[in-house]
């Protein structure tokens, strides 16, 4: 396990390496599919410029970066390459752990499986193939031509999809502290992770055996205590940046920037476009309407898939990175790096063929669009909102088949895999 | 979806011949649309002409005996008012050019610069024409100087007018457009421009073969088969109509008996040259380069066709006045019309929401072909999964099998991209060839050894083929395919579209289990090389020149030869693309094929 682990970390820091020195690193540095905003190496370089001439860095309009990250690399800038290829690195420890902690737990199913119907056993895991997961989704991670893009671009949300992997890493790990402190500093980052406190928080009451039951005293106890310890982490870190900086403006240029969308460059989510055409007016009006998009599945969300915080994780993060307001494909390979642990859903995807083409024929389509767009001037900003549109599309097919089938996984798994109907002929579920 | 695996086959003929009827029917005319002034600045009102005639071209003849072009164009400019600059330039080659005979190439271009009189000076328009030392286009730096000594007495100029006169055709456009954005792509050197006007709206390249015109014709096609707006061509027609004089598209007259069949065929062919044209993506005419840099422009070129119609130069004079003014009109950049259509006739035209379905039907073959193999993929492991416990896996070797042909394919892409160029010292060396032929023979040497290579390495290093591994590869393959065409469409639909004419049939239908001899023959004659060759005996065909089998194939490598040079000279990507990614991919299915 170990040999081709190192062999897969040797050929991910190679393509990078290799990359890095190649004249393609600027022209993918200035690619908006790559960088937004937020996140872009070039803004974060005028930021410690202006850090270095004694002038807030968050004065004029450039950078929009976290105190913290700009005093972090303030003290690295000159191996920013390094940081930028350690941080996959994280992710990749991260990964090995995650899935197999989590495979781990699974494995206890497949003890107890006399519970189940004696023919779901093969919707059980063999341990032989939850020992290749960890590699899978490593696999996934670092060969990702979207990782590998962003990574080369020195895209920032490489470090911040590190932090969210090191939080998920200490939650599988039961170590509330840790996971309180992390997921605070994810949330000062980029703020959506926030949506993650509720997974976090079910996973450890579940792991702790503790109902959620709204009359319990015991519940109410474990809540308060690890909102506790978020919100106190939230606080502190905001302090230590308010004391770094000496003012607060740092707020409304990060916080203020990713809420109310000014920048509208676009990139492939879904703001840009929108608010381009929209009457200045009823601007604030689906502002709000596109950002509780991110903040409102959150609920029905944890209610459907209270047994399953893990998977809950997972739905949450896609959903940020669809739904956020400058998304990068760094983003999108987050989640996607997940998708080897859900490898036993495979048999119950309906669309992954369609959706496979969409997002490939999409991150194709996109540099093309681009061109006539921008350098032919033969095509406009409506042929690349298309695809923009189609690769969401896209991206909310493969989440919402992946929801169905975990579903219809868990619904085989206490009803038999070989449903009956009443008369004998075979049934179909139907999502409700 | 059962129904479309179980119809699969007849519903892919159905797409094919569908996408076939439907491309030839958009010559026909009650399916086209009639070209329209739509913008707004251009179209209402039409300017009064009054005419430049008195062409000086004696000078040019003169001076070129000399020798001393550029100093006698300063002169004359500066006599005519203008601000006058020089620009030299030089390129070596990368091998020498054997149809325009140059290897180091050495030029000046002379531009002047008419101040708008009447604006800020922060938009320009270009008049240029190309002249050689030896070159017979001495009637149109004629005329330009004309025009320049009439519009230096009129008022109305909104926006800088510079006229060009560019040596070496394409090179000496290509180096002052270079210079005037601050550019450089290709590694030319040329010294910096001393005088600049504002950004540049539109150009219009003069290009006049003989002493007497009967006829003249509009080029369109640009660098990558980028088109101008429509709106330029409308204009041009539009001015043509007023004074009366023939025009045509294509060196083809419009015909006006659309219900006949002489006249379909005639429309049928004009779009056929232009798909053509388009296709082979380099640039027709000076104008082509301009359209990179987001400048509408097109050439418009004099033809001696011996007919009795005889246009004398002041009348050129007046239509190019009336386009000038026009376009001096305007507010904004052209972008009201099409960027993207066909012209059956110059007052036909197809737009892309009309030719596209052709190309789409062409492409759903691939996909539905992708799909039925998906199925067919999931099936195996459905059944494994009823009988027994274990369900399906995608094991390491099974991606390992995958792989490696991918990999070798591009490799030999790779080879047949860097190595003509590099290796020409070499071959020249060792083979009584001269360089351009050295280029060309190693291409076609690379080409032909890229049929041997794949299946023998895949042999060697897997072992025995899987039924499972081709059909993963066919997946990866087609869809790889339908990926690239439609990329490659939407940038450049001709050459998109007559690609997929000749890969989509065998690429769907392509499988291991066919008679190998037969269906090999049938790949090689329908492969990347061959459908260059057979666009060389359609196009010659088309514009009535019909070549014998051996002055073709002098010909296709000379389209070889040119297509490297457009690449390394200009930045054409059709060699690149067929290279790297186009034949690398016909390779794919060439190891399918051959699947032991």
């Amino acid at each position: 396990m170990a040999a081709p682990l190192t062999l897969l970390l040797i050929v991910a820091v190679t393509i990078r390496a290799v990359l890095f020195r190649s004249s393609w690193a600027e022209l993918i540095s200035e690619r908006v599919e790559v960088v937004s905003p937020l996140n872009a190496w070039k803004r974060v370089v005028e930021g410690l410029a202006l850090l270095d001439l004694g002038v807030s860095p968050y004065s004029g309009d450039v950078f929009h970066e976290t105190p913290f990250m700009i005093y972090l690399f303030h003290f690295v800038v000159d191996y920013a390459e390094i940081v930028f290829m350690v941080s996959p690195g994280l992710v990749f420890c991260l990964s090995r752990f995650l899935t197999s902690l989590y495979l781990f737990r699974k494995q206890k199913y497949a003890l107890e499986s006399d519970r189940y119907p004696a023919d779901c056993l093969e919707l059980l895991r063999s341990p032989k193939e939850m020992f290749y997961i960890p590699l899978k989704v490593a696999m996934f991670y670092l060969l990702n031509p979207f990782t590998i893009l962003s990574c080369v671009a020195k895209s920032t949300c490489g470090l911040n999809n590190a932090i969210i992997a090191l939080f998920i890493l200490c939650t599988l790990k039961g170590s509330a502290l840790l996971s309180g402190i992390l997921l605070a500093l994810a949330t000062y980052q980029s703020i959506y992770p926030l949506t993650l406190f509720a997974p976090a928080l079910l996973f450890f009451l579940q792991r702790l055996y503790i109902p959620v039951n709204l009359r319990r005293s015991s519940f109410w106890f474990f809540t308060l205590q690890y909102a506790f310890i978020y919100v106190g982490s939230l606080v502190v870190i905001t302090g230590l940046s308010f004391f770094l900086l000496g003012s607060w403006d740092f707020i409304p240029s990060v916080y203020g920037f990713i809420f109310s969308v000014p920048d509208l460059t676009p990139n492939i989510g879904l703001f840009w476009y929108f608010f381009a055409e929209m009457f200045e007016h009823f601007r604030l009006f689906f502002i709000c309407v596109f950002q509780i998009n991110v903040f409102f599945y959150t609920i029905p969300l944890s209610i459907k898939l209270k047994e399953h915080p893990v998977f809950l994780i997972f739905m949450q993060i896609a959903i940020i990175s669809i739904f956020k307001s400058y998304p990068t494909v760094g983003d999108v390979a987050l989640y996607m790096a997940f998708l080897p642990a859900w490898s036993h859903l495979y048999r119950f995807l309906r669309n992954i063929f369609l959706v496979s083409c969409v997002l490939l024929a999409c991150s194709a389509l996109f540099p093309v669009l681009w061109h006539l767009w921008i350098y032919a001037g033969s095509a406009n900003s409506n042929f690349y909102y298309a695809i923009t549109l189609l690769f969401n599309f896209g991206q909310i097919l493969l989440v919402s088949d992946y929801f169905y089938a975990y579903l219809r996984r868990e619904h085989h798994l206490t009803h038999g895999l070989y449903l009956k109907k009443k008369d004998g002929t075979e049934a179909t579920l139907v999502l409700k | 979806r059962g129904l479309l695996t179980r119809l699969n086959t007849p519903i892919c003929i159905v797409c094919y011949l569908a996408a076939i009827v439907w491309f030839m029917g958009l010559a026909f005319e009650p399916f086209t649309l009639r070209t329209d002034m739509s913008e707004n600045a251009m179209g209402s009102t039409m300017v009064l002409l009054r005419g430049a005639s008195a062409v000086p071209r004696q000078g040019v003849r003169s001076s070129q005996k000399t020798g001393a072009v550029s100093t006698w164009l300063v002169k004359a400019m500066q006599s005519r008012g203008l601000e006058v600059f020089t620009q030299s330039f030089s390129r070596k080659l990368p091998f020498p050019d054997e149809n325009k005979e140059r290897y180091m190439v050495r030029g000046t271009n002379v531009y002047g610069i008419l101040r708008a009189p009447r604006a800020p000076r922060t938009e320009a328009l270009v008049i240029s024409a190309p002249c050689s030392p030896g070159d017979s286009n001495n009637q149109a730096v004629g005329l330009l100087l004309a025009l320049a000594q009439y519009f230096r007495n009129q008022v109305y100029w909104a926006k800088d007018i510079i006229f060009l006169v560019n040596e070496h055709d394409l090179m000496g456009t290509q180096a002052w457009l270079e210079a005037y954005h601050h550019t450089n792509i290709t590694g030319m050197e040329y010294s910096p421009l001393q005088g600049r006007g504002g950004s540049i709206q539109a150009a219009l390249s003069l290009e006049l073969s003989s002493d007497v015109i009967t006829s003249l014709d509009l080029i369109l096609d640009g660098l990558n088969g980028q088109l101008p707006n429509l709106d330029l061509a409308n204009l041009f027609y539009a001015f043509c109509q007023k004074l009366g004089v023939l025009c045509t598209i294509q060196g083809k007259l419009q015909r006006n008996d659309w219900d006949t069949a002489e006249g379909y065929t005639h429309a049928a062919q004009t779009m056929m040259l232009m798909v053509l044209k388009q296709a082979c993506g380099r640039s027709w005419g000076d104008h082509g380069l301009f359209l990179r840099y987001h400048i509408e422009a097109a050439s418009v070129r004099g033809i001696n066709s011996f007919r009795h119609y005889k246009t004398d130069a002041a009348t050129i004079g007046r239509l190019l006045e009336g386009m000038v003014r026009k376009l001096n009109n305007l507010l904004e950049r052209l972008h009201q019309s099409y960027f993207f259509y066909l012209l059956p006739s110059l007052s036909r035209f197809v737009s892309i929401g009309c030719y596209m379905p052709a190309f789409g039907l062409l492409v759903v073959i691939l996909l539905l072909r992708a799909l039925d193999l998906w199925v067919h993929l999931g099936a195996p492991a459905l059944a494994a999964v009823e009988g027994v416990t274990e369900a399906q896996q995608p094991s390491g070797p099974a991606v390992l099998t995958v792989l490696t042909p991918v990999v070798i394919s591009h490799l030999t892409g790779v080879a047949l991209y860097l190595l003509p160029v590099h290796l020409q010292e070499m071959a020249v060396e060792h083979f009584p060839v001269s360089e351009t032929e050295a280029v060309v023979l190693t291409a076609v040497a690379i080409y032909t050894t890229g049929l041997a290579l794949p299946h023998n390495t895949q042999r060697l290093l897997s072992g025995e083929g899987t039924e499972q591994g081709w059909k993963v590869l066919k997946l990866t393959a087609l869809l790889y395919l339908a990926v690239l065409l439609g990329c490659t469409a939407l940038i450049n639909f001709s050459l998109g579209f007559v690609l997929a004419v000749t890969l989509v049939p065998i690429t769907a239908s392509m499988t291991p289990h066919m008679p190998k001899a037969l269906s090999a023959l049938v790949m090689v004659l329908l492969s990347p090389a061959f459908t260059i060759l057979y666009c060389v005996f359609i196009y010659q065909e088309l514009i009535e020149a019909p070549v014998s089998v051996s002055e073709g194939w002098m010909l296709f490598l000379s389209v070889i030869s040119q297509g490297i040079l457009d690449h390394a000279l200009y930045g054409s990507l059709v060699y690149p693309l067929l290279a790297l990614f186009i034949y690398p991919c016909w390779l794919m299915f060439w190891n399918i094929l051959f699947w032991s």
